[in-house]
């Protein structure tokens, strides 16, 4: 079994790849692409009389491949399925870092998994409370109930849109402009910065529609998502582009950090970097750039 | 674990393999086929084997056609077929058990 | 006696002169005697070349057993000539211990496999065995061992007489009443014939089969009508479905995608990488989709490649005509779109086999060649490439010009997965070794690179380019991680091919192979 180390509530989540858990060829390597964390899903790309060859094939891969730096989260299938629990079991067994729960309306169905988890972990010899948890919020109640669900747990990592059944029930369709979703998007985005957690936009299904895709992305970025989920790899480089910062931000980052903790030693709390005044609380922000900027391989020091 | 009647469990696609139980008399009959019997036929034959044990099925007539299944996609296909047959493959699997 | 790549080589091979392979360029400098065909001289006129059969034709020109006919793989999958002209002589005429010479052979050519058995072929020698002649051949039931050859290798072998072609049938979709032919204006074009160039030169007969009869001068020619003793009209030369595929797409296969562009990344890094710079790519999804990424860089750098050469197909004339590339010298077209464009896009021309490839003449294309980018069945920790023999050790491929444009260009990538299915592509020791490791440069894999030893300056330039690598013993560990250690064939003594290097020295031989059995 390849051990993986204890999953991070929060660390870079630009890009998240959906992967069929079903599909051996598909799975054994999906981390070569570089995105931040690949997503094994077991509910809607997996048919019904195959979800228990799903798990047989997702707890293989979880304890042979080494999946090394990338996050591995698992899609389980709906509360109002038969399937959930057993999803969650093996999640647990395997030692995925976190479960994606589908079609989540209510801090109830965050504690409903979350119950299930914390069993599975004292089933399986798991530390209690390593598994991570995630929801998507795929209705309208979910979006209206966001603060809730995002505040649920200490589990949870993130929150995410799902598009294509939230478009459904709101009867509309993707707009270029984003306006079909403009709202959710902003009542998701504004409840997980109020939890404290982070927050992803839904897939861009269109793979010939490149320019519809990149603005999509640009407008993600600008709204202050965390990152996107993704169908194919082929998108991630765009994304990691988009939500890479500019080099100008990458060195202010490093002098506020530099700055704050030179300071720090010296007993001042507010000083001024080029002009400006800077405090502690500017020190989230800079470290948070900083460690983009070392994933997208502008940033070799080692203040982060 | 006894093979109670047939089942079958992945695929004809690349990468991986479709196995097929059915129950027997006369201890394992494995029927092995393989895109890359010269170089893996030796350790398919024995990661088959080897997890037949570990679910402890003593009589089944198996046929495996390997399209190029990693170690771990074989023995996904093996278990699933197998609990499949006993009518166990939605719950309760013994993950880290005999699953493993 | 082991030869440069480690590979034992039977002495009893190694007569009249054959040496095993002792590396790169072994061979500059010598020289070469070639051998002048003895053809028949045609005084008198006459109106006509056309004769009613192929029966007759083989008559005419004093077919006998023991022969060796030549034949071309333009009509690739689609090519019916091979099998109806043996047809006619062993199953017509009865000859018997015939050899075939072909610049390769294909799935087209499944019934040859018969004639093997029978007792009746003897003698092959080709680039490419695929099918069931590959697997006859592998079995032993060839009477000789296979002569596997480089594209380049076989004019080499023609020019210098050791290849001597008795009757050169050459398929043309179209040739006019004295035999000029063309690869275009007939019902199964193939566009370039630079393959039967050789043939119609140094046979002491040429036969042309086609398919579309056109008016006297069909010019310009490919094949010249001074070369030729008769034409036979037939129904049909070739399925035109396999000749030419509908146009070769770009791969949009995401891991494709991305070794291709780490091949553009590479050659971008490199000194060579400007204005002017030359190009070939093989037609495999990743090699041919880094032409996608290269033109990125191009237009970033705002530079133009100055020639490409190779089997061409619709994304190289794609840049011909939007003017990224200056000129396209094709020695084989792979698809409809390199078929209709060649003879009639400015730019883009015809050339024979020896001119691209040949390592004893005095110029051929791939040695000037900055960079190719190829695939690979397997690759070696020692760069040695196999794109001959799979993983059960049978004949199902062909060097083609592989080990020719490795061995001319200044840099060479070859790309390619990890892993297909369970087998490594990065392994220990190939199966078999068609194209040797001191001409392999750089190698792309979804996993990683690495680059040879012995090119340190090409170490620099990805260094200096941020471009990460490995040696490629990280990547073979990585490989067998990932697949397990597989087991070793198991072979017998008996020789059924051998690997000729481009040279002319053996490179390796392949043998029979023990049948499996799992206890």
């Amino acid at each position: 079994m390849i051990p993986r180390p204890k999953p991070e509530r929060f660390r870079l989540r630009r890009t998240m790849m959906f992967m069929n858990a079903q599909k051996p060829g598909l799975i054994k390597d999906a981390y070569i692409y570089g995105c931040d964390s690949i997503m094994l899903d077991l509910e809607d790309a997996v048919a019904e009389n195959q979800k228990d060859a799903a798990r047989f094939s997702l707890y293989h891969a979880l304890t042979t491949i080494d999946y090394g730096g990338t996050e591995v989260i698992v899609r389980i299938n709906g509360l109002d399925t038969p399937h959930w629990r057993e999803d969650v079991r093996v999640c647990v067994a395997g030692g995925a870092d976190g479960i994606r729960i589908a079609k989540c309306e209510s801090a109830q169905d965050v504690h409903t998994v979350e119950q299930a988890v914390e069993e599975a972990e004292q089933e399986f010899g798991a530390e209690v409370g390593r598994t991570l948890l995630m929801a998507a919020l795929e209705s309208p109640k979910g979006i209206l109930n966001a603060y809730e669900i995002c505040s649920a747990s200490e589990r949870m990592f993130g929150v995410a849109i799902s598009g294509g059944d939230f478009r459904k029930c709101m009867q509309t369709t993707p707009q270029h402009d984003g306006i079909d979703m403009l709202f959710a998007r902003g009542q998701m985005l504004l409840a997980a910065r109020a939890a404290g957690i982070q927050c992803f936009d839904t897939v861009f299904t269109d793979l010939d529609d490149q320019e519809g895709f990149e603005a999509e992305v640009r407008q993600n970025k600008a709204m202050g998502f965390d990152g996107k989920s993704l169908i194919n790899p082929k998108q991630i480089r765009f994304v990691h582009e988009v939500f890479a910062p500019t080099e100008k931000e990458v060195i202010q980052a490093e002098k506020i950090v530099r700055a704050i903790k030179e300071n720090a030693e010296q007993g001042l709390g507010v000083f001024t970097v080029d002009g400006k005044m800077i405090d502690i609380a500017f020190l989230p922000g800079a470290e948070r750039t900083l460690r983009l900027a070392r994933a997208c391989g502008m940033y070799e020091g080692d203040l982060v | 674990m006894e093979i109670l009647k047939p089942a079958i469990a992945g695929t004809l696609e690349s990468s991986d393999a479709q196995v097929t139980v059915e129950p027997g008399e006369r201890g394992i009959e494995l029927t092995l086929t393989s895109s890359v019997m010269n170089p893996y036929g030796r350790q398919i034959k024995a990661t088959v084997l080897e997890t037949l044990e570990r679910l402890e099925v003593k009589n089944a007539r198996v046929i495996v056609v390997d399209k190029g299944a990693l170690d771990c996609t074989l023995k996904a296909r093996v278990e699933c077929a197998v609990f499949r047959s006993c009518g166990q493959s939605a719950a309760n699997i013994p993950w880290g058990g005999a699953v493993r | 006696m082991k030869n440069a790549v480690g590979r034992e080589i039977p002495d009893a091979l190694l007569v009249n002169g054959r040496e095993v392979y002792q590396g790169k360029n072994y061979m500059d400098g010598k020289y070469l005697q070639k051998a002048a065909p003895r053809t028949r001289r045609y005084e008198t006129p006459r109106e006509s070349k056309v004769v009613d059969s192929i029966v007759q034709a083989l008559k005419d020109c004093g077919a006998k057993s023991g022969m060796t006919f030549s034949f071309h793989h333009h009509l690739r999958d689609g090519d019916y000539v091979v099998n109806m002209v043996m047809q006619a002589a062993i199953e017509e005429l009865g000859l018997e211990e015939l050899t075939i010479a072909a610049s390769s052979l294909g799935a087209a050519h499944d019934p040859i496999a018969g004639y093997i058995e029978a007792g009746k072929v003897v003698g092959l020698q080709t680039s490419g065995i695929r099918g069931r002649m590959g697997e006859v051949v592998s079995a032993g039931k060839l009477k000789t061992p296979a002569i596997i050859r480089s594209h380049g290798g076989r004019p080499r072998a023609i020019e210098g007489g050791e290849v001597h072609i008795d009757i050169a049938f050459i398929a043309a979709p179209t040739s006019d009443c004295a035999g000029n032919c063309r690869g275009i204006g007939g019902k199964s074009d193939c566009g370039s014939m630079g393959y039967a160039m050789t043939d119609a030169k140094y046979a002491d007969h040429v036969v042309v089969v086609t398919d579309c009869l056109v008016d006297f001068p069909n010019l310009p020619a490919s094949v010249e009508a001074i070369d030729v003793d008769a034409v036979v009209v037939v129904d049909s030369i070739g399925n035109p479905q396999k000749i030419a595929s509908a146009a070769a797409r770009i791969s949009q296969n995401p891991r494709d995608l991305m070794m291709a562009e780490n091949v553009a990344k590479v050659i971008a890094s490199t000194p060579w990488f400007k204005d002017g710079f030359s190009f070939q790519t093989g037609v495999g999804g990743p090699s041919l989709a880094a032409n996608l990424f290269l033109e990125q860089y191009m237009d970033q750098r705002n530079i133009k490649m100055g020639w490409a050469i190779g089997g061409i197909c619709g994304p190289m004339v794609e840049l011909l005509k939007k003017g990224k590339v200056g000129k396209v010298i094709d020695v084989q077209d792979f698809d409809l779109d390199a078929v209709q464009s060649i003879h009639t896009t400015p730019g883009h021309c015809e050339m024979s086999a020896s001119q691209y490839a040949n390592p004893a003449n005095k110029g051929a294309f791939v040695n000037k060649l900055d960079f190719v980018v190829l695939a690979a069945l397997e690759i070696d920790t020692g760069f040695n490439v196999n794109v001959l023999t799979g993983s059960d050790g049978v004949l199902r491929g062909a060097p083609g010009g592989h080990p020719d444009a490795t061995a001319g260009s200044k840099v060479c990538v070859i790309v390619a997965p990890l892993v297909r299915g369970r087998m490594a592509t990065v392994c220990e020791h190939v199966v078999t070794v068609t194209t040797p490791g001191d001409c392999v440069d750089v190698l792309v894999t979804d996993y990683g690179v690495a680059v040879n030893p012995l090119r340190p300056d090409l170490m620099e330039c990805l260094d200096k380019a941020g471009i990460p690598h490995v040696p490629i013993e990280a990547l073979k560990e990585k490989a067998y991680s990932l697949v397990g250690r597989p087991d070793s064939l198991k072979w017998e003594d008996k020789v059924v091919a051998v690997l000729e290097a481009r040279d002319g020295t053996i490179l390796d031989v392949v043998r029979k192979i023990k049948p499996f059995t799992l206890d």
